[in-house]
């Protein structure tokens, strides 16, 4: 499960990248990718296996002025979906 | 209107395989070594995805390591920002051989299994002691930190070790499993009678699927593939012809699909004479069962047909006899009773032929 405190990462074999035909960021995963629209690749840029999920919430609030209850919920709600699909660990 | 560009390459290096699995999709007709691109074509082609807008390339075949370059290849996909999957036996991935692609830059590796018995799966794959040669290959895969994901096609002789295959699968350190039902193409066609399975079968399966998904979580995640002739509708075949996929043939023939070449009438363009961006952008080929303008009754006016683009055009061939009818897999179609006559001559003791050339290569 992804909580405040996990420290995610992306899996071995899934790679984070920007698709210049598209110009949009993917999410490139084994046998599959998940395209990504802005919000989601602002997290994704953060996730390094080191940043806590806390971290993350709080730099995405000062970063685009947001409340920062509402930005926790959505990065872990977003990362745990991902963690299920298998494309990061906790 | 240009078409949007391709996101998938499925380069398919050669024919050639030390394996005879009788499920196999290959064609009947194998290409000759002889016939091969060569190394400098597949670079070309490599690039030449990368700029159309391909974002992953998947190295199959036959037995992609049977080409001496596949490292370059990789090393090559890897230099124009391809992601670079290979999808192997594993009969020839040795520890020596592994290294050099994992410096070359490969991706990720789908390994294959034919079975988890020993006995069955070399029996299926015409190989004699492969299964050791995959359950290492499993081994350095994981050790060189590669993520591993096995396959295993299943069908009437094997689909009951299902529960086997998935503790195989987990003891492996696999983080996903490929659990796919046989389609039906090229030898899987020709041997449809030994290999499809019985609905109590087919339920059983999807029972056991299911359960595990329950108990294994994100730990290793399985993907399911249905044999779509015991489906209501049919599969959106490769998500719609020239939609996402371009497949490359051991000769350099660009495909819509793997099976496409099957088509009668039908001119597949040569990535030897034109760039991949003419071929997806303009050729006939790839015209022809875009969108939904090509679509006969009762396709032509379904509230579906942007969901499933009409099912498959190789299996509306293979079962009715012309490509453009509807995938007779479908309930709407007129066709159906194809479908329910091969359920129905599908059998325990019926025979099947290995997969093997018909002439000498
Ligand atoms: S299905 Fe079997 S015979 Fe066909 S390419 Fe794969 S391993 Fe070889
Ligand atoms: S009628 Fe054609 S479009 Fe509609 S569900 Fe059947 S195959 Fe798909």
């Amino acid at each position: 499960m992804i909580t405040a405190q996990s420290q995610p990462a992306l899996s071995r074999g899934v790679k984070l990248r920007f698709d210049q035909a598209r110009e949009a960021w993917v999410l490139l995963a084994p046998e599959r990718m998940f395209a990504l629209d802005q919000p989601s690749t602002e997290i994704l840029k953060l996730v390094d296996g080191e940043r806590t999920v806390e971290a993350i919430s709080d730099d995405l609030a000062a970063r685009f002025n947001a409340p920062r209850d509402v930005i926790l919920a959505d990065v872990v709600t977003f990362l745990e979906d991902l963690r299920q699909k298998g494309a990061v660990r906790s | 209107m240009t078409p949007a560009p391709p996101l998938a390459l499925l380069a398919e290096l050669t024919h050639r395989c030390p394996l005879k699995c009788p499920y196999c999709s290959n064609p009947l007709e194998l290409e000759r070594a002889s016939a091969e691109l060569s190394t400098d074509d597949w670079k070309r082609v490599l690039s030449e995805a990368a700029e159309l807008g391909v974002l992953q390339v998947h190295f199959s075949g036959g037995e992609p390591m049977a080409r001496r370059d596949l490292v370059q290849l990789v090393r090559h996909a890897a230099s124009v920002d391809l992601y670079s999957n290979l999808i192997t036996s594993g009969v020839m991935l040795t520890e020596a051989a592994l290294a050099e692609l994992v410096e070359a830059g490969v991706d990720h590796i789908q390994l294959s299994f034919q079975d988890a018995e020993v006995e069955s799966a070399e029996r299926l794959g015409g190989l004699r002691g492969a299964q050791q040669k995959k359950l290492d290959a499993a081994r350095f895969i994981r050790a060189a930190g590669l993520p591993l994901t096995t396959n295993f096609v299943i069908h009437r002789q094997n689909v009951d070790r299902l529960e086997q295959m998935i503790a195989l699968a987990e003891q492996l350190g696999s983080a996903r499993m490929e659990v796919a039902h046989t389609q039906y193409y090229g030898w899987g066609l020709l041997n449809r009678d030994a290999l499809l399975p019985t609905r109590e079968q087919l339920e059983r399966s999807t029972a056991v699927v299911e359960a595990a998904r329950v108990r294994l979580g994100a730990s290793m995640v399985i993907d399911y593939v249905v044999p779509d002739y015991y489906a209501a509708r049919p599969k959106a075949c490769m998500s719609g012809w020239g939609r996402r996929f371009m497949n490359i043939s051991p000769a350099g023939k660009a495909l819509p699909c793997h099976a496409a070449e099957t088509l009668p009438n039908l001119t597949f363009p040569s990535v030897r004479e034109q760039s991949l961006r003419q071929i997806w952008n303009s050729s006939e080929a790839f015209e022809t069962f875009r969108g939904t303008s090509w679509m006969p009754d009762p396709c032509r006016t379904c509230d579906l047909r942007e969901v499933d683009w009409g099912g498959c055009r190789c299996q509306a061939l293979a079962l009715t006899g012309d490509a453009r009818r509807a995938d007779p897999v479908c309930e709407r179609s007129p066709d159906r009773h194809a479908i329910t006559a091969a359920l129905g001559s599908a059998r325990d003791n019926a025979a099947w032929a290995p997969r093997q050339p018909r002439t000498p290569a």
